[in-house]
């Protein structure tokens, strides 16, 4: 009797005793020369069918091997029905206070840690050299060279549907000249900065709760503590330097890309010269449009630093912890740079 | 009375890139014994066991698990050797989003036909067997380092394998919580007759439970010893070995 045929010979005897009742049982263990916990599973349900019938159950022919088996078992103990049930879940008051402390908690560690970044930088600015150049070399490269492609390839498509989609409306008015002013303002002022920083929130910022929280929960950023080094200027500031340096940049590349996208639409299918997309595109835009681009485009590097730090930092326990908080870091990135961009435009509307 | 060998490994290599961590080693594990698989660090005791356990292909060389080939098998006939063994690794490798039964149900309600109580009342008596009753409900982040080994234990040895196998088990324990794992090891394999094959540099408890030890050496890159501990320890005329039980720098 083992693992292969427990199951089996418990659902045969079932049926057996079911047709049969057994009344009184006795099992005769003669022939039995091992018995494992399998084995015993089997003699446990063999007693309840003999309990169900209020019969007697007994056991002839224990060997010394199989009675000091059934004692380590605990074989006499075995009648009450196990039950691992998970733990009753809380009231919905009280989850509902429990989560309200959560984010209380939360939002005061995200304001500490907005303090400690600033510290370090601070700290980094009067000490330049304390700077991890290498590690922020790296971080550059990722999060900006390595980015590129998607950032380019994706700009493209939008600038391309975006002069689609609105020549469509302006061909009626023999308007397709402002198909290039549209798909120049609008990648430059709004959808430049916020897809690319959608983009690097996804890559980057995951990639740093990541780091990080694996970093934790493997105790290597208590060892940093222990070795007299500061977790946030050894983790945080070159990642946060990179992305401020490198999403800029990758939101030029990709209000470049989003004006080649449309031109391509305007050049194979509005029949306008590459000379006059071109020309249009200049005369629509101001160098303050692109100045507020990337403006923007820092501020949500900023962001998604922060939030891809700070979601790695909260990790604890296991490896599932590291999911959770990755998840966290993308989701609340991308709710955070919407947010900021509303400001951004509430604010440009009412000052410029 | 010939004893039947369970594990038979026949001039294995095995490397990683260019470098050869060991080559030609070659033993067999009896059933019912405890094997320690014993080195200094780097020698390839870990990398010896991921080649027998069927995580990592060996570069030359046979391994036999109850007759069936370990290095050759196709993934139906890895996975049916795979039920004959349960691993007990460093970590313990608890599943940190289920409790302590849920761990070790995995394996039974995959592997068996069990109803759901009869599954339950085999993990109370699993828990039973290592010493973690009552402890079912909890998450493995709420249990000792020694609780985990143990649970790790129970969850290894969910479907009764043939063989157990340990990879350091003794690893990040106080000497009590060790010794006390070390007489549950020794205890287990005189009830239930399962094998066990453990890697360990722990003198103590290689004197305490093995059976017999193989003894891999970095320099030598493979064997440089084979036998009974205690006898090893008195009458080896290897340097490495001499200097290793007699823990000499």
């Amino acid at each position: 009797m083992d693992s292969n045929n427990a199951g089996s010979l418990i659902q045969e005897l079932s049926q057996h005793f079911a047709e049969n009742p057994p009344g009184d049982l006795t099992v005769d263990l003669e022939n039995v020369t091992y018995l494992d916990d399998f084995g015993t599973l089997v003699l446990v349900e063999l007693r309840k069918l003999a309990a169900k019938e209020h019969g007697a159950f007994n056991l002839e022919n224990t060997g010394k091997k199989i009675r000091e088996m059934l004692m380590f078992l605990n074989f006499d103990s075995l009648f009450q029905k196990v039950s691992f049930e998970k733990k009753r879940r809380q009231g919905i008051f009280v989850r509902l206070g429990e989560k309200t402390f959560d984010i209380i908690l939360d939002l005061k560690y995200a304001i500490s840690f907005i303090g400690a970044i600033t510290l370090s930088l601070g700290y980094h600015l009067a000490h330049p050299r304390a700077l991890r150049k290498d590690d922020t070399l790296d971080y550059m490269q990722k999060t900006g060279v390595d980015g590129l492609p998607i950032v380019a390839l994706i700009s493209f498509l939008m600038g391309l549907i975006m002069a689609f989609m609105s020549s469509v409306q302006l061909e009626q008015f023999g308007a397709n000249i402002y198909v290039a002013s549209l798909v120049s303002l609008a990648m430059t002022r709004e959808l430049g900065p916020i897809m690319t920083a959608i983009i690097v929130a996804g890559r980057s910022g995951s990639a740093f709760a990541a780091e990080i929280g694996t970093m934790k929960i493997s105790e290597e950023v208590d060892a940093l503590y222990t070795m007299g080094f500061d977790p946030v200027g050894f983790l945080v500031i070159p990642k946060l330097i990179a992305a401020l340096i490198m999403v800029p940049i990758l939101t030029l590349f990709s209000d470049i890309f989003a004006i080649a996208g449309g031109l391509l639409v305007g050049v194979f299918m509005l029949d306008l010269t590459v000379g006059a997309y071109v020309a249009q595109t200049i005369n629509t835009l101001a160098l303050f449009d692109v100045f507020w681009g990337v403006l923007k485009s820092g501020v949500f590097a900023l962001l998604i630093t922060w939030v891809g730090c700070l979601r790695g930092f909260q990790v604890s326990g296991g490896a599932a912890s590291v999911g959770q908080a990755t998840t966290s870091a993308v989701v609340s990135s991308i709710f955070l740079i919407i947010l900021f961009d509303s400001v951004f435009s509430v604010v440009l509307r009412y000052t410029g | 009375m010939t004893r039947k060998a369970i594990i038979e490994v026949k001039d294995l290599e095995a490397g990683y890139d260019d470098a050869i961590i060991f080559r030609h080693v070659t033993f067999n594990v009896y059933e019912g014994e405890i094997f320690v698989i014993l080195g200094g660090s780097g020698c390839g005791k870990s990398t010896l066991l991921k080649c027998i356990i069927g995580l990592l292909q060996p570069r030359a060389g046979r391994i036999l698990i109850d007759g069936d080939e370990v290095v050759a098998e196709d993934e139906d006939g890895l996975k049916k050797i795979l039920t004959k063994i349960g691993v007990l690794y460093q970590s313990s490798a608890l599943f940190g989003s289920m409790t302590v039964a849920q761990n070790v149900a995995l394996p039974i309600e995959t592997y068996t036909s069990l109803k759901k109580d009869a599954v339950d009342m085999l993990v109370k008596m699993k828990l039973g067997l290592v010493d973690l009753d009552g402890y079912g409900n909890h998450l493995p982040s709420e249990l000792s380092g020694g609780m985990k080994k143990r649970a790790g234990l129970a969850r290894a040895m969910a479907l009764n394998p043939k063989i157990l196998f340990f990879d350091e088990p003794s690893a990040g324990l106080d000497p009590i919580t060790s010794a006390e794992l070390d007489h549950l090891l020794l205890h287990l394999n005189r009830t239930l007759g399962t094998t066990m094959v453990i890697v360990t540099h722990e003198l103590e408890s290689i004197f305490t439970v093995a059976s017999r030890i193989i003894m891999l050496d970095k320099k030598a890159k493979g064997m440089i010893a084979e036998g009974d501990p205690r006898y090893l320890r008195d009458h080896s005329q290897n340097a490495f070995v001499k200097r290793f039980f007699n823990r000499r720098a």
